[in-house]
């Protein structure tokens, strides 16, 4: 099962070329009035995002030395570990272009009392873990799509979210849970 | 005509806010959409939030705010909560939680649920 979710995987995500593209946008943006505080906003909302990142990345983390994933599980976890890495950096190009400063990893001690990591005990309660990141990130991002200024970050917070979905799809079956019963699950 | 009038605005103040809110509801929609930053008992991207009604805003115990939470004199009950939730900017400039509720219904149950969670 996990070989044929993994055909999944193979899919575009997140590139460097975002960034470019987002640093020449803002440059065009920088020359409007009132774009400094539109940034401004937009970088409260990137730094944000980029917590959420810091934390999947961590969550993941904690889950691969947990010791309690098996190796083809394992292999997926550590896949959609990098994609958040990608986020991350993606993110954190964003806001140094929009003059902000990205906000910081913390120790990961600190995520996994956050998390209570100690509470987990059996690979379905890593797989679930994750799942509810997953899920709550996808709807985080598409939730502040609206807030922001910046139409090209806005689709950068969309194409995020579809990644997270994507994410929460696969760990959702690898639980064994169904698909949502209507169309449209997230972001209501 | 002012009877009229009043009476207008009263039927669809009753509109947009719900007769009754319903807490486990507001529990699934916190599960969902307000999970990925925040907690009931840990501070995360965003505060814990036990003990968040009646509190004063950027007070939770060891959480990072935003200089604008930290000066706010906002107290969260169900009207400055409702706000909040609609549209954080408006209530709070300068604030970080880029996240909303537009639903009148939404907002009053998971106000519901965060009356809870104490």
């Amino acid at each position: 099962m996990i070989q044929t979710r993994r055909s999944f995987l193979n899919r575009a995500t997140l590139s460097a070329t975002a960034v470019a593209l987002l640093a020449g946008r803002d440059a065009l943006a920088a020359s409007h009035t009132g774009a400094k505080m539109d940034a401004s906003s937009d970088v409260g909302i990137l730094n944000t995002a980029l917590a959420l990142e810091h934390e999947g990345i961590n969550a993941y983390t904690l889950g691969a030395q947990s010791g309690l994933l098996e190796k083809p599980v394992l292999d997926v976890a550590v896949r959609f570990q990098a994609d958040h890495k990608e986020h991350r950096d993606t993110l954190a190009g964003a806001i140094r272009k929009l003059g902000g400063k990205p906000v910081e990893e913390k120790p990961l001690a600190e995520y996994a009392k956050a998390l209570h990591a100690d509470t987990l005990k059996t690979q379905a309660d890593v797989l679930g873990l994750a799942a509810r990141l997953e899920m709550g990130a996808t709807n985080a991002y598409l939730g502040v799509i609206p807030s922001f200024k910046n139409s090209q970050l806005a689709k950068v917070s969309a194409r995020l979210a579809a990644d997270e979905a994507l994410h929460w799809t696969i760990l959702n079956n690898a639980l064994g849970k169904p698909l949502p019963a209507g169309g449209m699950p997230f972001g209501a | 005509m002012k009877a009229g009038l009043f009476a207008a605005c009263a039927a669809l103040a009753a509109q947009a806010l719900p007769a009754h809110a319903d807490a486990a509801r507001g529990k699934q929609l916190y599960e969902s959409r307000c999970i990925a930053c925040h907690s009931v008992d840990e501070n995360r991207v965003g505060p814990a939030h036990k003990g968040v009604f009646g509190r004063k805003a950027g007070s939770a115990k060891g959480y990072d705010y935003s200089p604008a939470l930290k000066k706010s004199k906002v107290i969260w009950n169900e009207k400055t909560l409702d706000r909040w939730l609609a549209n954080p900017e408006r209530l709070i400039p300068g604030q970080k939680m880029g996240f909303s509720v537009p639903d009148a219904r939404d907002r009053a149950d998971l106000i519901d649920y965060l009356k809870s969670v104490k």
